[in-house]
């Protein structure tokens, strides 16, 4: 007899917004998803979720505090070279970057290059909506998804979409990068835990993944 | 590209929902929660739960309501009424709302803003205002809006677009904007009121108050340049589905989501 396969995957709690969402949504996925801090619990994990929500120089003051940024480097490091699934949300995706306008005194992770920026002025800010994507190349992550695809998103700021490794893009004064896929890496500006049906599957895509041998 | 949302709300006291429901085929009408995953259904872009709980020994409930919408419901939802404090705002985020609205306690001490906004991000706050066409000036018309709060009961005389551009710099994400003037005519919203703060605030603005037809929706767009239209009873009494709002707005060529 076989269980249901429900990989474990731990969603960094580093004390900033709300995670139940994040968490209940990688569950209807298909997951056994923890939010957790505790290293011994990430290192057995099959995949690693950074969430973030609200200012990137809070977010990232809140990880060091926490202790989690050398851990968040190192399982997106190694996602990168085609490790467990890692997956960033948010400012999850932005921490990667080196760094970002909004908090100019604040080192990023580095783990992709390049630097975040407002949105344009033309624009309201946040970008608080659901929108379209434009899926530039194909990747893992939308493989189980039909065109078109809307998801929501709520941010001031966003990497380039000319960045390496960007999948997907949605347009909104201009192109946005709107998620990235390297390796095992994933990052998504958007939120997919809050993007009804299809951000479940997204989700299933990222777990399915994680089960994968 | 802006994307216009649709954003049913959800009138909720001591946990069961309040006004008529009319859908078809729910086990439980009152429950909020089975409502909320049908709105989810149907294409709602977001979800406003509004508590309007007068006895304290009803309130418990609504962390509850909370909690179980979270385990069921994945697109955005807003909880709003009777929140006071920054610790009334965690319980409910930490238990799953994705924002919360304030009104009446903003207006009281508007740092309550800011203490939200940075604990949680200016994403997870919404100022609610309850405006009123000033009408002192009748020969030239209503000159501004004022705020009102207590539920619409106690006029405060602030001025609608000061308050609104005060909010935004205490932190406010989104301004939930309702017209006490059109509240429950359905006669359409108030676009001069929508438009006037739309254009004052760089952060949405949802317009409430008087949706009585799906062209009203429209107008609330495109007239008064709201991001997002709250409507209830035209969902709730069965009416009009989401799904029929938004094909309406696609035809009258406001980009939706489908």
């Amino acid at each position: 007899m076989t269980e249901p396969h429900r990989p474990l995957v731990a969603v960094l709690d580093y004390g900033i917004g709300n995670l139940r969402s994040a968490q209940k949504a990688f569950e209807q996925a298909g997951a056994d998803a923890r939010l957790t801090a505790d290293p011994a619990l990430i290192a057995d994990a099959r995949a690693v979720v950074l969430p973030g929500v609200g200012a990137f120089g809070a977010c990232m003051d809140a990880l060091r505090a926490a202790a989690l940024d050398e851990v968040a480097v190192d399982a997106a490091r190694a996602a990168a070279d085609g490790g467990r699934p890692f997956l960033g949300i948010c400012v999850g995706m932005q921490m990667l970057y080196e760094g970002s306008a909004e908090s100019p005194d604040h080192d990023g992770l580095g783990v992709l290059d390049g630097r975040l920026s407002l949105l344009p002025a033309t624009e309201k800010r946040p970008q608080m909506q659901w929108n379209r994507l434009e899926i530039s190349r194909p990747s893992q992550l939308f493989s189980t998804v039909d065109d078109p695809v809307w998801v929501y998103f709520v941010h001031s700021y966003a990497a380039s979409a000319e960045g390496d490794h960007v999948v997907a893009t949605c347009e909104y004064g201009g192109p946005v990068a709107a998620a990235v896929e390297h390796g095992q890496l994933w990052a998504t500006q958007f939120h997919p835990e809050k993007s009804g049906g299809t951000g479940l599957q997204l989700l299933q895509a990222f777990v399915a993944a994680a089960g994968a041998p | 590209m802006r994307v216009a949302r649709v954003i049913p709300c959800l009138d909720v006291d001591a946990g069961r929902v309040v006004k008529g429901v009319n859908f078809i085929g729910l086990r439980d009408a009152g429950d909020p929660v089975e409502l909320a995953a049908r709105y989810d259904a149907e294409g709602a872009d977001e979800l406003v739960l509004l508590d309007i709980t007068a006895s304290s020994d009803g309130r418990g409930t609504v962390v509850d309501m909370v909690r179980r919408t979270a385990e069921q419901v994945f697109i955005p939802f807003t909880i709003g009424g009777g929140i006071r404090t920054v610790d009334d705002a965690r319980r409910l985020l930490r238990a799953g709302a994705d924002k919360v609205s304030v009104n009446t306690a903003a207006v009281d001490r508007p740092e309550l803003i800011a203490e939200i906004a940075a604990e949680f991000g200016n994403q997870c706050v919404v100022v609610a205002i309850d405006a009123r066409a000033r009408r002192e000036n009748s020969g030239t018309g209503a000159e501004g809006w004022e705020v009102f709060i207590h539920g619409g009961r106690t006029p405060t005389g602030l001025d609608v677009i000061d308050w609104a551009r005060r909010a935004e710099s205490l932190g406010a994400g989104e301004i939930l904007l309702t017209s006490m003037d059109r509240d429950g005519t359905r006669d359409g919203f108030d676009t001069e009121l929508t438009a006037a703060v739309s254009e004052t605030v760089g952060v949405p603005v949802i317009a409430s108050g008087g949706v009585g037809t799906l062209q009203h929706l429209v107008e609330g767009i495109t007239i008064g340049r709201a991001d997002a239209v709250l409507a209830a009873s035209i969902f709730h009494f069965g009416e009009h589905t989401v799904h029929e709002a938004k094909a309406h707005l696609t035809a009258a060529g406001v980009v939706v989501r489908p």
